[in-house]
Parts: C-alpha cells; sequence; structure tokens
C-alpha cells in the first residue's frame, strides 16, 4: 500500500530500511499438511526462478490432485465438531493471528529478502509495503474474531429466532504471482478469523514466502490441519481443488479468464462457494481543476507500481482537454527517470516482470499500440540483456478502439487519452467488462461525488490512487470479480 | 372460475404485452382435471434479449428507477402489496388451478406470504445503508451498497407465486430491475402480476416476465451477456447448470434455493402429539413438494413404535381431492413426471426393503393423485432415504444416541432446513448448532416468515433469501476514499 500523508500529518512511522539478506537459504520447499512437511505424491518437483537473472532458485515439490486430497482430508478433519479448532474459543483464535503477526514482523527481513528474490519485486516495497500490509492484515481479522455476529430476528407468531454466522468450512484458496505474500494473508486471515480451515496453493512463479508462512504457522501454534499449503500448478493442483467434492469455498485471485473456469468447476461439482478477484482496465480521470502535480504523480505511481503488475493499475488515464498537452508531458518526464536493475538493490526503481510469458505478451501489446496508431512517447521496448526487463513506456494519443485502451496489459505501459464532457468520460471510463477501481481528480464537490456515484467501479478514489487498507472492502464490479476482500 | 380472456397471457415487456418473437405458444394444464386451462406466449432467446434491453435502459443513469427516492421504491411495494390483497381471491383461484394446490392453502398460506414479504421489503427500500470506515492516515472512506442491475430471476412451479416475490421484493427494493422466466407448468399467477406492476405506477422496463421453458428461456438468461445477477429456486440438477452457465458468460453474480432431504429429528422427551403433527404436515404439506419437505423423519427408540402408529393414523386421514374443495388437504401431483417419479421410488421404498405401513400406490382412476405413504423401519442407505421425492411418502427411521443422529442427519449433499423436537434446552440447542442446515427449526416446523434468512448449507444453496440478509444478494458494494489535505479525528 502506498503511503499517502502529507508533511503536516504524524502518520504511522515506517521502519528503517535495512539491507537484504546475502544468501538468502530457502529452507522449505515441500508440501505442509497437517503442520508437518511432505514430498509430493507423485515424487515431482518443480522448479522455481528469480525473473531478475533468469536463474533457478530451488525446487519446490510439485503438488497434483493426490496431495490436494490429503491436504483436503487434514482440513476437513480439523474442521469436524468437537475439534481442537471447532472447540477453540473465538478470542483464542484472535489471539493466534496477532501471534502470527509477531512471527512475521520478526522475520520480516527473510520475507521481505524472498518475496524480492521470487517476485522481481523492489525490496524497499516489499520490506515497507508488502510486509507492512500483511501485518496490518492479520492484526486487522485478529481483532474481528471474537466479533462474528449473528442477530435476534422479531418474526411473526410466537417463535424465538436467532441467526448464526457459521464457519463455511474447509476453504481452497489460490493465491497469484504479484503480490505473494500480501494475497496470502488477505486470504487465510479472514478466513481463519470466522473459523474455517484452509487449503492454499500458491502461485507456480512464487511459492516460497507461502511455504516460509507455513513455519510460522506451526510455531504460532495453530492446530494441525487448519492450515495446508500444496505447491503446484493451475491445471492440475488449482483445478483439483475448483473441483473437489470436499472443498465448501473456493477463493481465487488472478485472471478474469481463469476465474470463469474455476467459477464453472464450482458449479459443476459441489456448487462450492465462490469469491474472485481478476482483472482490471481502471479509469483514471483527471479533470482541468485538479491538483496537476498530484495529478501526475498518482497517475504515475498507480500505473507503474510493480512493473505494471497490479489488478488495479490505472491503464487508462482520461485527461480533460485543456490540461492534456502538459499532463503528457510531465507524465513522459516522470517515466524517463527510472533505473532498471537487480531489485535486491537499493537506488533502482523498477524490476522484472514476472516470467517470459508476461514478458512476450506485453511486448505483444506495445507493438499493437504502436500498429493501431498512438503515439509512442518512451520506452517501447525491453531493457538488458538478461531477465524480463522491460521500459518504461507512455503512449499518448490513445483512443478507445485500441488494444491498448482495452485489455488488460500487466506491465509498465501507460495510455493517456483525451476527453471533453463528464458525460462523455462517464460512458468511456464505464464501457469496459472490468470494474475493479476507478479514481478522478478535481476540486469539486459536484464532481467528485457524482464520479463516486456514477463510475460502475468496486473502488473509487478521490484524489488519490491505490488508496487500500485492511479496513476497506475491495472487490470488483462485472467482471473484475465476485464478492469482496477486507 | 375466472373469465379468462381477462387474463394477460402474453409476454410482459415495458409494462406492454407482446406476443412472441416465434409466434409459438405453449399450453398450461390443470393437473387436478388434467385439462389445458389456455395457451401461452412462448418466450425464447430473442424475447429473453428484448426484456434484458428493456431492463438494461430502466436500470440507465438518470432513469425513472434510478432518479427515484428510495421511499418511493418503498411506496410502490406497498401499493403491489394493497393490490395483491384486493385480487386476492382471483390469484389463490388461478395458482389453486396451475398448481393444483388446495385453495384455502393457496388463499391463506402462499398470497399471505405473497404480502407480508412485498411490505417487509417496502420498509427496507430507504434504509440501504453502506458504511464509513476508519482507514489509516488521511482518508475518508464510506461504502455504498448499490443495486446490482439486471437481475434474472427463473422460479419453481410448487410455490410460483410466492417464490416469485421472494424474488421480486428485494431486488426492487435495492433497486434493481428484472426479467422473470416463471415455470412452464405454472404462468398465471405470475403474469397477472405483471398486469399489477403495471396498474401500480412501477416506470416500463422495471420489472418484465417471459413465460416459456428451461433450456430455452431459462438457459437465455443465465447465459446472458447483460443479465448481472441470477437467482434461480429448483432442483439442484439445474441449479448447478444454472452456476455453471453464469461463469462461461460473463460471471453474473449466482444465489441459488435448491433441493433437501431434510432431517426431522424426534427425541424421546419431545411432546408427542406436538411433533407427529408437525413432522406430518412437515413432509406432506403442499403434496410433499417443498424443499423443506421433512423427509427423513429420526425417531429416538423408545417412542418409536408409538411415533409410527400416531403418524400413519394421521396419513390415513388425509383427505386427497378436488383442491377446490374446502375440505381438501391434498391436491394432484404437478404433472406425468413428477408423479412417475414419486412412484418409483415408493417402488424402491418396498423392494430395498421399508416397511410400508399406509398408502404406497396412485389413487384409482384419480389421474396425478398419490395416497399418502408412511414408511417404517427405513435405513439410510435406502433410495428414499437418499434422494428428494418431491411426493407425499413419509419415512421414519430409528436412532439411539444423540451423536449418532447428528452424524446421520448431516450425512448428505444436501443442507436446507432440519427440524428438532425436545424438551430439553442442551439437547436443543447443541443440536442447533450441530445441524448442518441453513434454518433449524426446534419444536416446529415450516415457520418461515419475511424476517428471517432461508437458504441451504452445501448443494441445498448458495445465499439467503429473505430477511435483512437478502439485501446483501441484491446490492454490490462500492468504497469511495476521498483524500484530505489533512487527517481527520
Amino acid at each position: 500500500m502506498k503511503k499517502q500523508g502529507s508533511d503536516s500529518n504524524p502518520a504511522s512511522v515506517m521502519p528503517a530500511l535495512p539491507e537484504p539478506i546475502k544468501d538468502l537459504k530457502i529452507k522449505y520447499t515441500k508440501i505442509f499438511i497437517n503442520n508437518e512437511w511432505y514430498d509430493s505424491v507423485s515424487g515431482k518437483k518443480f522448479p522455481v526462478f528469480n525473473p531478475a537473472n533468469e536463474e533457478k532458485i530451488c525446487e519446490v515439490e510439485e503438488g497434483d490432485k493426490a496431495d490436494v486430497d490429503k491436504a483436503v482430508k487434514a482440513a476437513r478433519k480439523a474442521f469436524e465438531l468437537g475439534s481442537p479448532w471447532r472447540t477453540m474459543d473465538a478470542s483464542e483464535r484472535g489471539r493466534l493471528l496477532n501471534k502470527l503477526a509477531d512471527l512475521v514482523e520478526r522475520d520480516r527481513l527473510i520475507l521481505a529478502t524472498m518475496e524480492t528474490i521470487n517476485g522481481g519485486k523492489l525490496f524497499s516495497t516489499a520490506y515497507l509495503m508488502d510486509l507492512g500490509a500483511s501485518v496490518k492484515t492479520l492484526r486487522y481479522c485478529a481483532g474481528w474474531a471474537d466479533k462474528i455476529h449473528g442477530r435476534t430476528v422479531p418474526m411473526d407468531g410466537n417463535f424465538f429466532t436467532f441467526t448464526r454466522h457459521e464457519p463455511i468450512g474447509v476453504c481452497g484458496q489460490i493465491i497469484p504471482w504479484n503480490f505473494p505474500l500480501v494475497m496470502f494473508i488477505w486470504k487465510i486471515a479472514p478466513a481463519l478469523c470466522c473459523g474455517n480451515t484452509v487449503v492454499v496453493k500458491p502461485a507456480e512463479q512464487t511459492p516460497l514466502t507461502a511455504l516460509y508462512m507455513g513455519s510460522l504457522i506451526k510455531e504460532a501454534g495453530f492446530p494441525p490441519g487448519v492450515v495446508n499449503i500444496v505447491p503446484g500448478f493451475g491445471p492440475t493442483a488449482g483445478a483439483a481443488i475448483s473441483h473437489h467434492m470436499d472443498i465448501d469455498k473456493v477463493a481465487f485471485t488472478g485472471s478474469t479468464e481463469v476465474g470463469k473456469l474455476i467459477k464453472e468447476a464450482a458449479g459443476r461439482s459441489n456448487l462450492k462457494r465462490v469469491t474472485l478477484e481478476l482483472g482490471g482496465k481502471s479509469p483514471n480521470i483527471i479533470f482541468a481543476d485538479a491538483d496537476l502535480d498530484a495529478a501526475v504523480e498518482f497517475a504515475h505511481i498507480g500505473l507503474f507500481y510493480h512493473q505494471g503488475q497490479c489488478c488495479i493499475a490505472g491503464s487508462r488515464i482520461f485527461v480533460e482537454e485543456p490540461i492534456y498537452d502538459e499532463f503528457v508531458r510531465r507524465s513522459i518526464e516522470r517515466a524517463k527517470k527510472y533505473t532498471l536493475g537487480n531489485p535486491l538493490l537499493p537506488g533502482v526503481q523498477q524490476g522484472p516482470q514476472i516470467d517470459k510469458d508476461q514478458f512476450e505478451k506485453i511486448l505483444e501489446l506495445i507493438e499493437s499500440g504502436k500498429k493501431e496508431g498512438a503515439k509512442l512517447e518512451c520506452g517501447g521496448g525491453p531493457w538488458g540483456d538478461k531477465g524480463y526487463f522491460i521500459q518504461p513506456t507512455v503512449f499518448s494519443n490513445v483512443t478507445d478502439d485500441m488494444r491498448i485502451a482495452k485489455e488488460e496489459i500487466f506491465g509498465p505501459v501507460q495510455q493517456i487519452m483525451k476527453f471533453k464532457t463528464i458525460d462523455e468520460v462517464i460512458k468511456r471510463a464505464n464501457n469496459t467488462m472490468y470494474g475493479l477501481a476507478a479514481a478522478v481528480f478535481t476540486k469539486d464537490i459536484d464532481k467528485a461525488l457524482t464520479f463516486a456515484a456514477a463510475l460502475q467501479a468496486g473502488t473509487v478514489w478521490v484524489n488519490c490512487y491505490s488508496a487500500v487498507s485492511a479496513q476497506c472492502p475491495f472487490g470488483g464490479f462485472k467482471m473484475s470479480g465476485n464478492g469482496r476482500e477486507m | 372460475p375466472i373469465p379468462l380472456p381477462l387474463l394477460s397471457l402474453q409476454i410482459f415487456i415495458n409494462n406492454e404485452w407482446h406476443e412472441s418473437t416465434s409466434g409459438k405458444k405453449f399450453p398450461t394444464y390443470n393437473p387436478s382435471t388434467l385439462e389445458k386451462i389456455c395457451e401461452i406466449e412462448e418466450g425464447d432467446k430473442p424475447d429473453v434479449d428484448n426484456a434484458v434491453e428493456a431492463a438494461k435502459a430502466a436500470f440507465q443513469r438518470g432513469s425513472p428507477w434510478r432518479q427515484m427516492d428510495a421511499p418511493s421504491r418503498g411506496r410502490l411495494l406497498h401499493k403491489l402489496a394493497d393490490l395483491l390483497e384486493r385480487d386476492r381471491v382471483i390469484l389463490a383461484t388461478l395458482e389453486t388451478m396451475d398448481t393444483g394446490k388446495p385453495f384455502l392453502h393457496a388463499y391463506f398460506i402462499d398470497l399471505e406470504g405473497c404480502i407480508k414479504t412485498l411490505r417487509y421489503y417496502a420498509g427496507w427500500a430507504d434504509k440501504i445503508q453502506g458504511r464509513t470506515i476508519p482507514v489509516d492516515e488521511n482518508f475518508v472512506c464510506f461504502t455504498r451498497h448499490e443495486p446490482m442491475g439486471v437481475c434474472g430471476a427463473i422460479t419453481p412451479w410448487n410455490f410460483p407465486l410466492l417464490m416469485l416475490v421472494w424474488k421480486m421484493a428485494p431486488a426492487l427494493c435495492c433497486g434493481n430491475t428484472l426479467v422473470i422466466k416463471p415455470a412452464e407448468q405454472t404462468p398465471l399467477t405470475s403474469l397477472y402480476i405483471g398486469s399489477l406492476i403495471k396498474e401500480v405506477g412501477f416506470p416500463p422496463g422495471v420489472v418484465n416476465i417471459v413465460p416459456g421453458y428451461g433450456p430455452t428461456a431459462g438457459a437465455a438468461i443465465s447465459t446472458h451477456d447483460n443479465i448481472d445477477k441470477i437467482a434461480f429456486t429448483g432442483s439442484t440438477k439445474v441449479g448447478k447448470l444454472i452456476k455453471e452457465a453464469a461463469s462461461k458468460s460473463n460471471l453474473k453474480r449466482v444465489t441459488l434455493e435448491l433441493g433437501g432431504k431434510n432431517p426431522c429429528i424426534v427425541c424421546a422427551d419431545a411432546d408427542l402429539d406436538l411433533a407427529v403433527e408437525c413432522a406430518h404436515q412437515g413432509v406432506f404439506f403442499n403434496q410433499g413438494q417443498c424443499c423443506t419437505a421433512a423427509s427423513r423423519v429420526f425417531v429416538e427408540e423408545q417412542i418409536y413404535p408409538e411415533f409410527v402408529k400416531r403418524s400413519v393414523e394421521f396419513a390415513k386421514k388425509r383427505l386427497v381431492g378436488d383442491p377446490f374443495d374446502a375440505r381438501t388437504e391434498q391436491g394432484p401431483q404437478i404433472d406425468q413426471k413428477q408423479f412417475d417419479k414419486i412412484l418409483e421410488l415408493i417402488e424402491s421404498g418396498k423392494k430395498e426393503g421399508a416397511k410400508l405401513e399406509c398408502g404406497g400406490l396412485a389413487i384409482e382412476d384419480r389421474g396425478l393423485f398419490i395416497k399418502p405413504t408412511v414408511f417404517s423401519e427405513v435405513t439410510d442407505n435406502m433410495r428414499i432415504a437418499k434422494e428428494e421425492i418431491f411426493g407425499p411418502v413419509q419415512p421414519i427411521m430409528k436412532f439411539k444416541s444423540i451423536e449418532e443422529v447428528i452424524r446421520r442427519a448431516n450425512s448428505t449433499e444436501y443442507g436446507l432446513t432440519a427440524a428438532v423436537f425436545t424438551k430439553n434446552l442442551d439437547r436443543a440447542l447443541t443440536l442447533a448448532s450441530a445441524l448442518q442446515s441453513g434454518t433449524v427449526w426446534i419444536n416446529c416446523y415450516n415457520a418461515l416468515y419475511a424476517q428471517a434468512p432461508f437458504g441451504g448449507f452445501k448443494m441445498s444453496g448458495n445465499g439467503r433469501e429473505l430477511g435483512e440478509y437478502a439485501l446483501a444478494e441484491y446490492t454490490e458494494v462500492k468504497t469511495v476514499t476521498i483524500k484530505l489535505s489533512q487527517k481527520s479525528p
């Protein structure tokens, strides 16, 4: 989460940034079930890479259906009536989550270094933002554990009626590679807070921090079987989860394309409950009366954060005609001064894309932008001879029918378009199957609240971008998702 | 009988009546007399498309419906309830003709539920509240609970009007627009509501009704790219297809109210008369055609023979006949397909060794009427103990201990309702916690009211209807975060 404080705001103090650990040893590479570590049933392993240099970090046990079945059995047993987890006081569940937060704080440096090496994330971002959000989310959900209230209901007739909000049961959770640790926490924290048990499949590109969390979960004292972690691939381990007849709910963060498959599988198998956090093509609308410096900066970070690999990336920037040229000029300046390189090193501002597939897809979309007539203002191609690096790229004079204006790029490519009137930009902003986030920059109260009402997006930011926090619900309208997290 | 020319038997879009695009019609029958009542315009994909277009236009920013104050939405729902009260006899008569349910049930139970549910949600309309949320740093954060948009509703034939109102009321209360497909066996009361919707003054396009079949009109709804949410009540088998279709198309939000194989647990310390009567009505009500049917009665060993004896007495006394006769308690099954399925399951009970205590066959020369049937000595592996029968068949089984009956009651993919009969507080609340069911009734059955949420655990459904909880199924949450130059306390 980006800190948005101002100079006069005594906001929470950021910890000083230490140096990343040199020669980090990866201790946890196996499947985590019942608080123990297992080889895969098949005996297979798969490699995990550092996207900054394309080198293999280590090998991890490859979970498949048989391993998912074992994990579900363990999770089901841990959920049985009368089990330690089911008979635990709600407040004690909260205490365990707080303890886990303490352990994450203790091992903050290890986790941040690991997340950087595995995810290509800037170390400073991983340490300050990802780890900060992880700790905060755990503590936020810890506080809710003993406040899951039902209601008494005044029913007609001589009845006494009340509702109970019971845990759903065994929850399958499929985690993406862009914020591996934060997304892991966003899923397990509310699930455990409400008394569920979980079977987690981290992304195959980035399983390391999830597996390390297994060790902390055991150390914190969660009963065996409450959290189980099965690394593996989508079409095997992931599909085993979405089709499983004994999983009561599946939560997935990833692409809209895969999200549809998951919901379909849920319908075909056992009608398991489904929540999805999917893609976006979020509009960022800048009015002439906006604070231009702030708007340029937020629009920039809103797109380029983590190499553009954010579901909320502000990838369609609509600028009101009178300030369009100046906005483009300042945006180019901001994008040009980038140092790319090894994300572990201080002074590096942009790391690599996660893998070859993404790298090629982004470059292909950049080419389409050039071909379809957008004006390439800077960047526009790969960087360096090792690792999946792409130059920060800005396109202006983008029109709504271009592929770069319609498809989710998930890379460091910023689209800037022009608009004239409020009604026009509302229509254009809403003209997408996505609906995850949106922003508007203006000083006028009437405009701000009109847009807050009119934009079809799960989150609307006014005079800011990417302000995400454990207290606020987050999720998509339309095909950006089903349901809310946080 | 109502003069049929007064009925609208067409497709209702934009407050107007239309013929089907294909020109086709389909018949609707009276299951009591087996006669055709009339023919209805048969909607298919093009008609659904037209309805969705109307519903979408009615939902546009700036439309009369979107601009309407919330309390005015509530007023319209109250007026609709008034008109249902005014036309109560007409609607109850139509429902009886179309479904075969006893007229007095339609009048006193179905219509009562409809009117009360409309008034309940009328009261919620201007209380759909979001929250303000204290976030870190200098932001103002609040949520809005916005209407989802165009909602598809596919309703069943067992409580046609009531199930429609269970969807329509919260949907409209929250500001959505609707495209409804009533069951092909029972379209009449849903179409009649169309005329009342227009009379009340809902803007055109807010409610649209497309009668037709599941694989055509129903599928067009579940796969539609411009429908934002679908609500379905029906079988678990079709519920799965709907959720699949929703996923394959546009990830529309889905709520499902599906089947059940509901345990009714009678402990030795229960008020025996109360338990027998509740279990009896619980399974035989509406010809056994309820998702809440008490179709697995577990009786504690000590009182088992007496319970069976009294249940058989009740079943033998149950009056089966013309639904318009005030003495009738049980009418015909809805159609030949259901009738055949029920008789087949009865045969399986006999074959698999359950003891047939009474009934067990159709009433001779009476079309779709089946004798109230009781089986005792039923064991959990028999088909009548596992499959949803949806007919007048009561399987009674024996149990010894609470731990055992909890395990057996929960051993099913279903989880809609459960009931417990006991005077012991500890036992009642232990069972209420342990049973995997969306509703647990204690010392009663079918106590269903608009205030209390209703829905299934496991494969009995997704989501909840009724109560405040239904509002969550018809709203989409939007978080608005506004940066201030300074932190406010």
